[in-house]
């Protein structure tokens, strides 16, 4: 079977405050892959994502889209990658001055340059998606955590994006909000979303992931299917790791 | 004082009206030019790449570290005997003023503004880039209406300041309220009456500029950008 690249970053180099944050970083994301970065803070896995994106531009290395390379110097192609590439923040990040509605309509409007009506319609189908139909028209500050990152999901994907970059989606959660928002992103995994996520849902995680990729210092150190890493008699870094979070949190790794 | 009430409604009244007019053509347009100047160098100050931010900066460096009397004279009386090769302006005493109040507010809308900016968290401006976004249609779609939120208090005060000392205009011959007052006084000697109905005067239109921007705050106002978070 054929399978079709549509995401690949090729020995990606960051430097941030005077820092190489990505020492060398190669990822992969075949259409309908679901990938979860998982790694200490400072290992490099938000700023590998923002420069997946390019929020950040990175220093060395390239990125391809559907197999052909981002220039990254021309400023339109930064813009119509990111429209390719859905990015989901940690802190939600939705737009304050703007109902949920509005903050799903508004990029269909400002950045396809549809109609009032048309992006209105389809915002309201995403936010059905994820199970928002009676909030559409409440403001961020009159929602829950939960449900503000519901509504940042189907922003990014009233985009039609081709991959899904997920940055901690559940760490700024309430415990009890974190379940709503893994079932949007379970029921999106099963529509065949081709998402990258860094997270510390670990048992989430591995019943969903095809891949685990473990980074340290700026590299990727092991990567493989969860099954495989967290084995038994596997000794992998990752297994270490996650055992370290199921101590903490009281998770089954 | 006997005849208090038939000199006021004779002789003041009659001719404050005709200056509240001549006030009212200056204070509108330079809210409105004001407002504008300083949405736009705020911004830049914030956002705009080295050298324009830099004129920025100057710009309003030069007109909220100078008194407004000094620009106003520079506008009317220095302006025309400056000349660049054949080109020299010479403004009337109406233009004058609006460029001198506009200018002047705007220097100080620009601070308002660009601290209503900087309170705006760095994700607002990366998740619009995230979705396509290019800078300016995030900062003018997603920055600056929260900004403007944040600063409209400070904006209001500011129109309301323009009001008052739109009386400035007076020096340059124009006889707006304070300088129909002026008149009036003079050839009357009747200076207490006088100038306690042009205070009056500025009263009520100060009163009517609150109303109004109270309303146009009201307006605006959606949740997570009330006045007590502001």
């Amino acid at each position: 079977m054929e399978t079709q690249t549509v995401l690949e970053a090729r020995n990606i180099i960051k430097n941030l405050g005077g820092n190489t944050v990505l020492r060398g970083v190669s990822i992969a994301l075949n259409k309908g892959d679901i990938k979860v970065l998982i790694g200490p803070s400072g290992s490099g896995k938000s700023t590998l994502l923002q420069c997946l994106n390019l929020l950040h531009i990175p220093e060395g290395g390239s990125l391809l889209l559907d197999n052909k390379p981002v220039n990254f110097k021309n400023k339109s192609e930064l813009y119509q990658l990111r429209q390719k590439v859905g990015m989901i923040f940690q802190e939600f990040n939705l737009f304050d001055h703007l109902s949920a509605k509005e903050n799903v309509s508004i990029s269909l409007r400002k950045v396809k340059k549809q109609g009032r009506k048309e992006a209105a319609k389809r915002a309201e189908i995403e936010l059905q998606r994820v199970g928002l139909d009676d909030k559409m028209n409440l403001y961020p500050a009159q929602l829950s955590g939960g449900q503000k990152q519901r509504v940042s999901i189907a922003r990014a994907l009233a985009m039609d994006p081709e991959v899904l970059l997920l940055d901690e989606p559940t760490s700024a959660l309430d415990p009890e909000l974190i379940s709503e928002v893994l079932v949007v992103i379970r029921d999106l995994a099963k529509n065949g979303m081709t998402m990258l996520m860094a997270t510390h849902q670990i048992s989430f995680s591995a019943a969903l992931a095809h891949e685990f990729v473990f980074m340290e210092d700026g590299i990727i150190t092991e990567h493989g299917s969860p099954k495989e890493l967290l084995a038994e008699n596997a000794t992998s870094r990752t297994k270490d790791f996650c055992a370290k979070i199921a101590e903490l949190t009281g998770e089954q790794a | 004082m006997s005849d208090f009430i038939p000199f006021i409604t004779a002789q003041v009244i009659p001719g404050l009206n005709s200056g509240l007019i001549v006030s009212i053509k200056l204070i509108v347009p330079s809210a409105f030019l004001g407002l504008i100047i300083g949405v736009l160098s705020g911004t830049f100050r914030v956002y705009a790449p080295f050298p324009i931010r830099k004129i920025s900066d100057a710009y309003v460096a030069i007109f909220r570290g100078t008194p407004l009397v000094v620009q106003i004279y520079f506008w009317y009386f220095a302006l025309p005997y400056t000349s660049i090769g054949e080109f020299r302006i010479v403004m009337s005493a109406e233009t004058c003023a609006i460029v001198g109040f506009s200018l002047c507010s705007g220097a100080y809308h620009s601070e308002y503004i660009r601290g209503g900016l900087l309170s705006i968290k760095s994700g607002q401006l990366l998740a619009g880039q995230a979705l396509g976004m290019n800078p300016i249609t995030a900062i003018r779609n997603i920055v600056l209406p929260q900004a403007f939120r944040n600063a409209f208090s400070g904006c209001s005060n500011e129109i309301i300041y323009l009001i008052k000392y739109s009386s400035i205009a007076s020096i340059i011959t124009i006889n707006d309220i304070t300088g129909m007052g002026r008149g009036i006084a003079k050839e009357s000697w009747r200076n207490v009456e006088t100038y306690l109905v042009v205070g009056i005067y500025y009263l009520a239109l100060v009163t009517l500029a609150n109303v109004i921007l109270y309303r146009i705050e009201k307006k605006m106002e959606i949740p997570g950008f009330e006045k007590e978070q502001a």
